[in-house]
C-alpha cells in the first residue's frame, strides 16, 4: 500500500510542477492538407536545431484556427495550419479572445486532382461536366430542373456509361471550399445557371443578390450521388477501391504518393502537376498558409526559427523536400521571407 | 410441471421408447447445441481471419531494407576550421552531408564491380531521407571521428523496400514520380552484390515517429513509451483512488438514498462513451489547470477517470465475494472494522481487484478517443524520454494513437506499419489479459 501512496504522491508532485514549468516545444495544429508538409519541416527543424521537435496536430483549417483563436498563453497553439486563407470572421474571434498580431505565411501552392480506379474509365474533365453531374438543379431548355444526370454518359456525350458516383471533401476541410469555388461555380456560371439564379435570386442588393446565386449554384445533389468525405484522403481512396466506379478528390501530393492504385484525370485539358500547377495552367490549386502568433514568438523558444526555417529557400524552394513531396513552390517566396524575419503583421501592409 | 409424478389416465410407454413429445423436445435440444457450436465457429473463424490479415499485413513491418556503405567523414565539409568545436560542427545542417552520402554511394557502386548508368543524384534517392540525420547525429555524438571513414547502414527508402517486400513492382511504379525502372535495376544489382539486405528492424520497436517522406524511419518506441507513463498514472491514480472508494462504500458507508444515488453514478459512468471525457480533460487538465498539452501525464488523469468506474465495479464485487462469516470471525475474536477488512476480507479479495485493474488497464492502453482533444494524436516524433519527469510532460503519443496517425497517411507504407503497430499493441493486450487470467486462477477462492 505504501508504494502505491509513494507513486500517487509523485504524480500529484508532477501535477503540481508543471503549473509552473515552461513548454518548450512549438505547437501547431490545423489542415490535414499541410499536415505531411509541416512535419517533414518539423522533423528537419528537430535535427537541425537544439530545439525540441515541434508537435504538429491535424484535424482541419477551420478547427486548427479555432484553437488558434483561443487565446494567447502557453496552453494555447502557436501556430495554425490552412489550406485557406483566414477568414475576417475568424480574424475578429482572435482578436475578441486577444490575439491581435498574427503573422500570415503563405508556403507554396497545392493542386486539387480528380482521381479514379487505376483499371477504370479515364477521364478528360471541364468544371461544366462537374457542375452537371453533381450540382442540385441544372439548366435543361432554359429552365432550372432537378438534376436528372444518371452516368457520365448524360453529363458529356464523349464520357462512357458510367454511374456517377462522386467522393468529395467534407465541409469541414479546406479543400472542399476549393472545390466549389474553382470547380463548381466555375461549371456554374459556363451552363448559364449562374445567370438564370442571377436573375431570379432574392436580395436588396446587387451584391446580397450575387451571393444568393453563389449559394444556390454551389449546393450538391443530395441523393447520394455525390458522398462527403469528412476522413482523410486515405477514406476517400478505401471508398473508391471497393466501389470501382467511384472518382474521388485528392491533393496532389497524395495521388502522386498512390500512382498504382489511382490515375488521374485532367481538368480543362492540363494534366495536373507541380510545373502546370506553377504556370497556373491548371485551374484547380490553392494557396496553403500557417498563421503564427506574434506574442508567442520571445515566450515559446524555437518559435520564429521554426517560421523562418520552414519557408527558408532549402526547405520551400522548388529544390528542397516539400516541393519533392509534392508542394507548389511560391514564385514570392523571398517576400515571405523577409516578411516573416520582419514579423510582418496581418493588415500591416494592406 | 412434475408430470410424471402426477396421476394421469393415459398409460406410460416403455421409457426406452421416445413418445412424439419427448423426441420433440430431444430434437429441440440438439437444435440448439447446433446453433451454438455454428456461433461459436462463426466467432472463431471471424477470429481467424483477423489474426491472419493482422500478421500477413504487419509482418512487413519487422523488416526493413538497410544499404551498407563506407562513408568519408571529410574534414572539407564538416568541420571546415579544423577546431573540432562542437557548435561550429553543428552548424552544418542534414543538407550539408548529403554530398558526403552521395560519394559513398558511387565508391560502393564502384567497389562492388556494379555498372550503371544511374547519376548519382538518383542513386541517392534510393536512400531513405533519414541517412543525413543519422550521419549528422553520428558526427556530433562522435567529433573524433572527422576524417575516418566509417561503415554506416542506411535504410533504403520505401519504394526500394517495398520492392525487396514484394509491395512494389515495375508494373505498378509506371506512374510514378518517386522510383524509376533504372532504381530498380540498380536495387537488384545491389542485392546481387550483398549491399542492400532485408533484415529485422529493432528501430521499428524502439524507434520515434518519422514524417511523410520517410515512413521507412517510423516507429512504435516512443509512443509505446508514452502509453508507459499513461499507465503509470492510471494505476498509480486510478487503483488507490478506485479501491479506497469501493472499501468504503462496501464495507462502511450505511446503506441510504446517497451512496444509492453514488451506485448508480458510479455504474453510469462506467458506460460515458470515452470522448466524454476527453472533453472533460480538455476543459479542466488543459484550459483551467494549464498542465501541457500533448502530455502523458493528462492523458494518463484523462484515462483514470476512465478507469475509474471499472475499478470500482469490479473492487466491489470480489470485496462482495467474501463471505461475510470472516468478516464475523474477525469481529468475533476483538478486531476492529479496519482490521477486518485491511486484515482478512482485502488480502482475499486482492485477485479479483487485481484482474478488474489489470482489465481496466488494458482498455485504457487501447483507447485513442480522449487522446484525440487532448493533443496526443498528430506529428509527435519526440525523442526517448530521459528522466521520469520528462516522460510525463514532454508531448508524446500512444500506440493506439500513432497507429490511427500511420493508417491516415499517404505513403502505402504507412499503411504497413500501422499493421505492425497493431501486432505490438495486441502484444501488450494479450499479455495482460493472461497476466489477470493467471492470477485469477492461481489466487481466487472459492466458498
Amino acid at each position: 500500500m505504501s508504494v502505491k501512496l509513494t507513486a500517487s504522491a509523485l504524480a500529484i508532485a508532477a501535477v503540481a510542477a508543471t503549473s509552473a514549468a515552461a513548454r518548450d516545444q512549438v505547437q501547431v495544429a490545423g489542415s490535414s492538407t499541410v499536415l505531411p508538409y509541416a512535419s517533414i519541416v518539423a522533423e528537419a527543424f528537430g535535427e537541425n536545431f537544439d530545439f525540441p521537435t515541434p508537435v504538429v496536430e491535424s484535424g482541419g483549417s477551420s478547427a486548427g484556427l479555432k484553437r488558434f483563436c483561443e487565446g494567447v498563453g502557453e496552453n494555447t497553439i502557436d501556430v495554425a495550419n490552412a489550406s485557406r486563407k483566414i477568414k475576417d470572421k475568424e480574424i475578429k474571434a482572435c482578436a475578441e479572445n486577444g490575439v491581435t498580431d498574427i503573422i500570415e505565411v503563405r508556403i507554396g501552392y497545392d493542386g486539387i486532382v480528380f482521381a479514379s480506379d487505376i483499371n477504370g474509365n479515364g477521364f478528360e474533365f471541364t468544371p461544366t461536366d462537374w457542375f452537371l453531374a453533381l450540382s442540385d438543379k441544372v439548366m435543361v431548355d432554359g429552365e432550372l430542373v432537378a438534376n436528372p444526370n444518371k452516368t457520365w454518359a448524360d453529363v458529356n456525350a464523349n464520357f462512357p456509361a458510367q454511374p456517377i458516383q462522386a467522393f468529395i471533401p467534407g465541409t469541414k476541410h479546406g479543400t472542399r471550399e476549393v472545390f466549389e469555388d474553382k470547380v463548381i461555380l466555375a461549371g456554374c456560371e459556363a451552363t448559364g445557371a449562374f445567370e438564370h439564379l442571377l436573375a431570379h435570386a432574392e436580395g436588396d442588393t446587387d451584391k446580397a443578390k450575387k451571393k444568393a446565386a453563389e449559394k444556390a449554384c454551389i449546393s450538391l445533389r443530395t441523393d447520394g450521388v455525390s458522398v462527403d468525405i469528412d476522413g482523410d484522403y486515405t477514406e476517400t481512396l478505401a471508398r473508391i477501391e471497393s466501389n470501382k466506379d467511384g472518382i474521388g478528390v485528392f491533393g496532389l501530393a497524395f495521388y502522386e504518393n498512390n500512382t498504382d492504385k489511382l490515375q488521374v484525370a485532367t481538368m480543362s485539358g492540363i494534366v495536373p502537376s507541380t510545373e502546370s500547377i506553377a504556370t497556373g495552367e491548371y485551374p484547380v490549386s490553392r494557396p496553403l498558409y500557417f498563421y503564427v502568433k506574434k506574442a508567442h514568438i520571445g515566450v515559446i523558444p524555437g518559435l520564429k526559427e521554426y517560421a523562418e526555417f520552414f519557408i527558408a529557400d532549402e526547405i520551400a524552394g522548388p529544390d528542397g523536400p516539400l516541393a519533392e513531396y509534392g508542394l507548389v513552390s511560391d514564385p514570392e517566396l523571398a517576400d515571405t521571407q523577409s516578411a516573416v524575419a520582419d514579423e510582418a503583421i496581418m493588415g500591416s501592409n494592406m | 410441471m412434475s408430470d410424471a409424478s402426477m396421476p394421469t389416465a393415459t398409460p406410460h410407454g416403455s421409457i426406452h421408447e421416445q413418445d412424439a413429445r419427448t423426441k420433440r423436445r430431444n430434437a429441440a435440444e440438439s437444435r440448439f447445441k447446433a446453433y451454438g457450436i455454428i456461433a461459436i465457429g462463426i466467432g472463431l473463424l471471424m477470429l481467424l481471419a483477423l489474426v491472419y490479415t493482422i500478421l500477413s499485413k504487419g509482418v512487413g513491418a519487422f523488416q526493413q531494407s538497410f544499404i551498407t556503405m563506407q562513408v568519408e567523414l571529410l574534414e572539407s565539409k564538416l568541420d571546415k576550421t579544423g577546431e573540432r568545436d562542437i557548435e561550429k560542427i553543428k552548424k552544418v545542417t542534414t543538407f550539408g552531408y548529403a554530398p558526403l552520402i552521395k560519394t559513398a554511394f558511387e565508391k560502393t557502386t564502384a567497389e562492388n564491380g556494379i555498372e550503371t548508368a544511374l547519376k548519382s543524384k538518383d542513386m541517392a534517392k534510393m536512400l531513405s531521407k533519414s541517412a543525413a540525420a543519422q550521419l549528422r547525429d553520428y558526427v556530433i555524438a562522435n567529433p573524433e571521428k572527422i576524417g575516418e571513414t566509417i561503415e554506416f547502414r542506411f535504410l533504403a527508402n520505401s519504394r526500394i523496400d517495398g520492392y525487396l517486400k514484394g509491395r512494389v513492382t515495375r508494373d505498378s511504379i509506371a506512374n510514378d514520380k518517386n522510383v524509376t525502372p533504372a532504381q530498380l535495376d540498380f536495387a537488384d544489382q545491389l542485392i546481387a552484390a550483398g549491399v542492400l539486405k532485408k533484415t529485422f528492424n529493432i528501430d521499428f520497436i524502439i524507434g520515434a515517429d518519422a514524417s511523410d517522406q520517410r515512413p521507412e524511419a517510423a516507429g512504435m518506441g516512443v509512443a509505446m513509451m508514452g502509453s508507459l507513463f499513461m499507465m503509470l498514472v492510471v494505476l498509480a491514480l486510478a487503483l488507490p483512488i478506485g479501491v479506497a472508494a469501493s472499501i468504503y462504500l462496501e464495507e462502511f458507508a450505511p446503506k441510504n438514498w446517497i451512496t444509492d444515488i453514488i451506485e448508480v453514478n458510479i455504474s453510469n459512468l462506467a458506460a460515458v462513451p470515452s470522448i466524454v471525457f476527453g472533453i472533460l480533460g480538455l476543459a479542466v487538465f488543459i484550459n483551467y489547470m494549464h498542465l501541457p498539452q500533448s502530455a502523458p501525464l493528462v492523458g494518463g488523469l484523462v484515462l483514470t477517470l476512465m478507469t475509474l468506474p471499472t475499478i470500482i465495479i469490479s473492487t466491489r464485487a470480489s470485496l462482495k465475494s467474501v463471505p461475510p462469516s470472516i468478516r464475523d470471525a474477525a469481529l468475533g475474536v476483538g478486531a476492529s472494522k479496519m482490521q477486518s477488512v485491511f486484515h482478512h476480507v482485502l488480502p482475499l479479495a486482492a485477485p479479483g481487484i487485481l484482474t478488474g485493474t489489470i482489465i481496466g488497464l488494458a482498455q485504457a492502453l487501447g483507447e485513442t478517443a480522449p487522446l484525440l482533444l487532448i493533443g496526443m494524436i498528430g506529428f509527435i516524433a519526440s525523442n526517448m524520454p530521459e528522466t521520469i519527469g520528462e516522460g510525463l510532460l514532454s508531448p508524446n503519443s500512444a500506440m493506439p494513437a500513432q497507429i490511427y496517425e500511420w493508417a491516415k497517411r499517404a505513403d502505402p507504407a504507412f499503411y504497413e506499419r500501422a499493421w505492425g503497430g497493431i501486432i505490438i499493441l495486441l502484444i501488450f493486450l494479450i499479455s495482460m489479459n493472461t497476466l489477470a487470467v493467471i492470477l485469477r486462477r492461481r489466487f481466487e477462492r472459492r466458498w
